[in-house]
C-alpha cells in the first residue's frame, strides 16, 4: 500500500480515507483555533496537578522543576485548566494581548 | 450439488449467508426479518458455522458491531426491518463510507406511524442515499441467490461497499417455496475467502473512520459516489459467473413480455410475480402489456432502464413508500428523471400500492394497466385504492 500525502484530487483519496501512516493526527495543529492562551503564574502553583489531568486535548505536560505548562500547537485555548486551578494559577489571556 | 427443498424464505436467506461462511453476525430481532438471525443463532450453536454470534441490545449496536467486526477484515452479516432499519440509519453512511463490504438481509416492512409490521419498502427508501448497494429480491430462489451473489459483489476490490438485499417482509421472508439450495462446496466455489483491502490488526498500521475537513470532505464523498456508480461493473459479472456455475440468470432490469409490449408495469420485490400473472391476463384480453422488474436499485441501472422501456408507449410505475410533499414516489421520481434526456420517452405515471402491508391482487394490477393506458392519471401519483 502506497503512502499518500493530503490528497489533492478525489482519485487520491485512499478508499474509506484510510491513513495508513501513524500519529498523521499530530500533524494537525489545532492550536490555531485558540483565541486565549492560559498563562501560569508559577507563585501561586502548587503542583497538584489538577489542569494536567482536566487538560481536554492531553496538551498540559510536567517541566523538570513540577510546574506545568501547555503545548501551544495544541492547546485550543477552552479555558478548562484555568477554571479548574483552585489557586488559581492559571489566567486565560486574549492572543493579541 | 444444490438441493431442491421446501423452506421459509427467512431460513433459507440464514442457511445461505451460513454458506457463505461469515466470521461475524450481529443483529437483533425485530418483526419481519427475525427468522433470519433466529436461524443463524441456531446455526452458529449447533456448530455448523463457526462464526461469532454477537447478541447486541440495538440495531444501532448490531451495524456498529458489523462495522467494527469488518474493519478487523471479518466477513460480516447483519438483518433487520422497519424502525429497526431506521435506528441503523446514523451507522450506514459511515460503513459506506469506511469501504467496509458488511450484508444485511432487510425484511421490508413499513415505518411507524400509525404503527404498522407489515410490508412495504417505506424503510429501505430512507437509507435510498447511504452509498450502499441495494438489491431487491422477487422471491425466495433470488433471496438465497443474491445473499451469496452479494458477498462476492461487496468485498471485490473494486467495490469494497456494504450491500443490502432487500426481501418483502412476511410476503417473502414468512412464505414457503420451492428454492434450490446451492451445497458448500458449489458455494466456496463461488465466493473465495475474504480477503480485506486493509484490516485493523497491531501488526498493521491504519486509521479508519478518519476526520474529513472541508478541504477533503467533498473529495471523500466523490470517490465514494464514483466506487458506487463503478460497482455496476462488478455487479454484472459477478451475475454472469453465477449464471455460469448456477444457470439462473440476474439482471439490473428483468423485462417480462415487453418485446412488443405498448404499456408496461414497473415493480420492485416480490409484487412483480403477481404483476406477471396480470400481464398473461392482459395479453390473453389482446392488451400489449409487459412487465419491467428492477432487482438493482443503487446503484440504478440508467441504460438498462433506457433500453427496456424503448417502444414502450407507457409506464406504470409502482411504489411501495411515499416521498412526502415530493412528486411521486421514490421509483416514479427515479425512473421520470432518468429518461428526462431521453427524446421518444414513454408516458409516466406513478401508482403508489401496498402501503403497509394492504394486498395487492392480479385484478389490482390489470386494473392500472386499463387506467394507465391514457398515459395520464386524474392526479399526478395515485394512492392506488385509498378509500375517499
Amino acid at each position: 500500500m502506497t503512502e499518500k500525502k493530503w490528497p489533492e484530487t478525489w482519485q487520491e483519496v485512499n478508499p474509506g480515507c484510510m491513513v495508513f501512516r501513524p500519529g498523521s493526527a499530530s500533524e494537525y495543529h489545532t492550536g490555531s483555533w485558540r483565541a486565549k492562551r492560559p498563562i501560569w503564574d508559577n507563585a501561586k502553583c502548587i503542583k497538584c496537578g489538577v489542569c494536567y489531568i482536566y487538560c481536554p486535548e492531553g496538551c498540559i505536560t510536567e517541566d523538570k522543576d513540577g510546574f506545568f505548562e501547555a503545548n501551544l500547537d495544541y492547546c485550543k485555548g477552552c479555558g478548562i485548566c484555568a477554571h479548574e486551578c483552585w489557586p488559581t494559577a492559571i489566567v486565560m489571556v486574549n492572543e493579541e494581548d | 450439488m444444490g438441493k431442491r427443498i421446501g423452506m421459509e424464505i427467512a431460513l433459507a436467506a440464514a442457511e445461505a449467508a451460513a454458506l457463505c461462511r461469515p466470521d461475524v453476525i450481529a443483529a437483533y430481532p425485530i418483526t419481519p426479518n427475525t427468522h433470519i438471525p433466529e436461524h443463524l443463532s441456531d446455526i452458529v450453536a449447533e456448530g455448523r458455522l463457526d462464526a461469532e454470534f454477537i447478541c447486541v441490545e440495538s440495531e444501532h449496536s448490531a451495524i456498529s458491531a458489523c462495522c467494527g467486526a469488518s474493519g478487523t477484515g471479518a466477513r460480516t452479516f447483519t438483518a433487520t426491518s422497519s424502525q429497526g432499519l431506521l435506528y441503523m440509519q446514523e451507522v450506514l453512511p459511515i460503513v459506506s463510507a469506511m469501504r467496509l463490504p458488511v450484508i444485511m438481509a432487510i425484511g421490508n416492512r413499513a415505518i411507524s406511524g400509525p404503527i404498522n409490521i407489515w410490508n412495504d419498502h417505506s424503510d429501505i427508501m430512507y437509507q435510498r442515499d447511504t452509498g450502499w448497494v441495494s438489491l431487491f429480491a422477487a422471491n425466495g430462489q433470488e433471496t438465497v441467490d443474491m445473499v451469496i451473489q452479494v458477498f462476492k459483489i461487496g468485498e471485490h476490490r473494486d467495490v469494497m461497499l456494504p450491500v443490502n438485499i432487500n426481501l418483502d417482509g412476511f410476503q417473502l421472508t414468512h412464505v414457503v417455496e420451492p428454492i434450490i439450495m446451492p451445497d458448500q462446496e458449489e458455494v466456496d466455489r463461488f465466493l473465495p475467502a475474504y480477503v480485506p483491502y486493509a484490516a485493523l490488526h497491531p501488526d498493521n498500521i491504519v486509521s479508519m473512520g478518519t476526520l474529513g475537513m472541508p478541504e477533503i470532505y467533498a473529495e471523500a464523498q466523490k470517490s465514494k459516489n464514483v466506487a458506487l456508480v463503478n460497482s455496476k461493473k462488478v455487479i454484472l459479472e459477478v451475475w454472469k459467473e453465477w449464471e455460469k456455475q448456477f444457470g439462473r440468470k440476474y439482471e439490473p432490469i428483468q423485462s417480462y413480455r415487453t418485446e412488443d409490449a405498448d404499456i408496461a408495469l414497473v415493480t420492485m420485490g416480490s409484487m412483480g410475480e403477481t404483476a406477471e400473472i396480470a400481464v398473461d391476463e392482459l395479453r390473453k384480453q389482446g392488451v400489449k402489456a409487459g412487465l419491467l422488474k428492477i432487482k438493482l436499485w443503487r446503484p440504478f441501472p440508467f441504460d438498462d432502464l433506457k433500453k427496456a422501456v424503448k417502444g414502450i408507449r407507457v409506464l406504470a410505475v409502482t411504489d411501495r413508500a411515499v416521498s412526502f410533499g415530493g412528486p411521486g414516489g421514490p421509483v416514479f421520481s427515479e425512473i421520470r428523471s432518468a429518461l428526462y434526456d431521453v427524446p421518444k420517452r414513454p408516458k409516466i405515471v406513478n401508482f403508489i400500492i401496498g402501503l403497509g402491508g394492504r394486498d395487492i391482487q392480479v385484478e389490482n394490477f390489470m386494473d392500472m394497466v386499463r387506467r394507465a393506458t391514457k398515459g395520464k392519471l386524474s392526479e399526478p401519483y395515485e394512492f392506488y385504492g385509498v378509500r375517499g
